[in-house]
């Protein structure tokens, strides 16, 4: 249990740091649903499973598409300003 | 307002850094106005360094270098303190110094007839606190509708362009989401409904269950697009449940204000500890958080996507 323990907050760290030095946007998003992800098994190994289930629906999930959401709105607007120029 | 707009889309796309384009402006003042337009595009240019651009805009002065620089300092070593301060991580002794932990610990079954302690003190001991969330979220979606739900011109206008024909038609195409989706929507909605009613027993309550549950909405238009979702969810149903549970919530909520802090006690039968009808006001209340939740999870998405139901 230790083992993964630490496996996993490695996981997340390694995560967090690359999600800051990824140049595309995409993937930062990916690499940051995964990080939730990592988090919510973490909750769940600390006892807290409630705490694990919201991570894993809000972090995971919901944020996530959200931020997809908007990735895609902004292609949009800068397709139309290349087809402007 | 689109300048601004369009040197953060540069930035976004190309990387290029917004600072250093001013950097260059600023220095290159007395230049034509044509020919800073192409200037724009092709922001290749000669590097400055930060020190020149402060002196450029006039900021440049050792006091200020010095008083900024140790502020920094000061806040590091405030926050590396308190840190220090702080308790070990997993430490098993580290609370025993407080008695508000034990108390309810130890009274919270007695109290408010949960077996879920974290539900029994969410809801009930800090059932304000819960309030207040429930209303920053509504208060959140409510935001993001002014900013971004469209008005019915706007739609009109939209209807007749050929982008929005595409938004709708690339919905609802996806072989394997959507197969996909036919089993996973309702296992994933029954999981929400299951969290959110035995939230008083086992792990979880009103706002994991509700963000599942919200999940699960967002699967299904992903799935199977506007067209399906909006027989059973609307703008209209959005403001009717979100409104209703909110109100709900707060008049179920009242006897707080009525009765002060000490007093507690729900007139409401506490019920046999560890069945689903135990716990008074414990399984409404946190019915009305998923409701409020669910709903808002959808509706952010929605309004994200589209700017509409």
């Amino acid at each position: 249990m230790e083992e993964l323990n630490v496996l996993l907050l490695l996981f997340i760290l390694i995560c967090a740091v690359s999600v800051s030095l990824t140049k595309n946007l995409l993937s930062a998003v990916i690499i940051f649903m995964a990080q939730s992800l990592a988090m919510s098994v973490v909750w769940i190994l600390l006892e807290s499973p409630d705490l694990g289930v919201t991570e894993a629906a809000v972090g995971a999930g919901v944020t996530s598409l959200l931020m997809f959401a908007a990735l895609k709105k902004i292609h949009r607007m800068r397709d139309e300003k290349h087809e402007k120029e | 307002m689109k300048k601004s707009r369009e040197t953060f889309m540069n930035w976004l796309m190309s990387g290029s850094d917004p600072l250093e384009e001013e950097m260059i402006e600023t220095l290159s003042d007395e230049e034509a106005a044509d020919e800073h337009k192409d200037e724009h595009q092709n922001p290749k240019k000669e590097r400055i360094s930060i020190k020149e651009f402060l002196h450029a805009k006039g900021l440049y002065h050792p006091a200020r270098i010095i008083c900024s620089v140790g502020l920094c300092l000061v806040l590091i070593v405030l926050l590396m303190g308190s840190v220090m301060d702080m308790p070990y991580f997993g430490q098993a002794d580290t609370l025993i110094s407080s008695e508000v932990s034990e108390f309810y610990v130890e009274h919270t079954l007695e109290h408010t007839g949960a077996t879920n302690i974290i539900t029994g003190i969410i809801l009930n001991f800090r059932g304000f606190d819960t309030l207040g969330e429930s209303h920053v979220l509504f208060i959140a979606v409510c935001s993001v509708i002014i900013l971004l739900k469209m008005t019915p011109r706007e739609e009109d206008a939209l209807l007749h362009m050929q982008d929005y024909d595409e938004i709708i038609k690339d919905q609802g195409e996806d072989l394997i989401l959507s197969s996909l989706s036919r089993f996973l929507f309702p296992l994933i909605c029954m999981f929400g409904v299951y969290i959110i009613l035995n939230g008083n027993i086992s792990p979880g309550g009103g706002f994991s269950g509700g963000a599942v549950i919200g999940a699960g909405l967002i699967l299904y238009l992903s799935a199977y697009g506007y067209k399906r979702i909006r027989r059973f969810f609307t703008f209209n149903t959005f403001k009717t449940v979100s409104c209703l549970a909110l109100l709900c919530y707060t008049a179920s909520k009242t006897f707080h204000f009525v009765t002060g802090a000490n007093e507690i006690h729900v007139p409401i039968p506490l019920g046999t500890p560890g069945t689903i009808f135990s716990g008074g006001l414990l399984l409404p209340l946190n019915i009305f958080v998923g409701l409020v939740v669910a709903c808002t999870m959808y509706a952010l998405f929605t309004l994200f996507r589209k700017g509409d139901f």
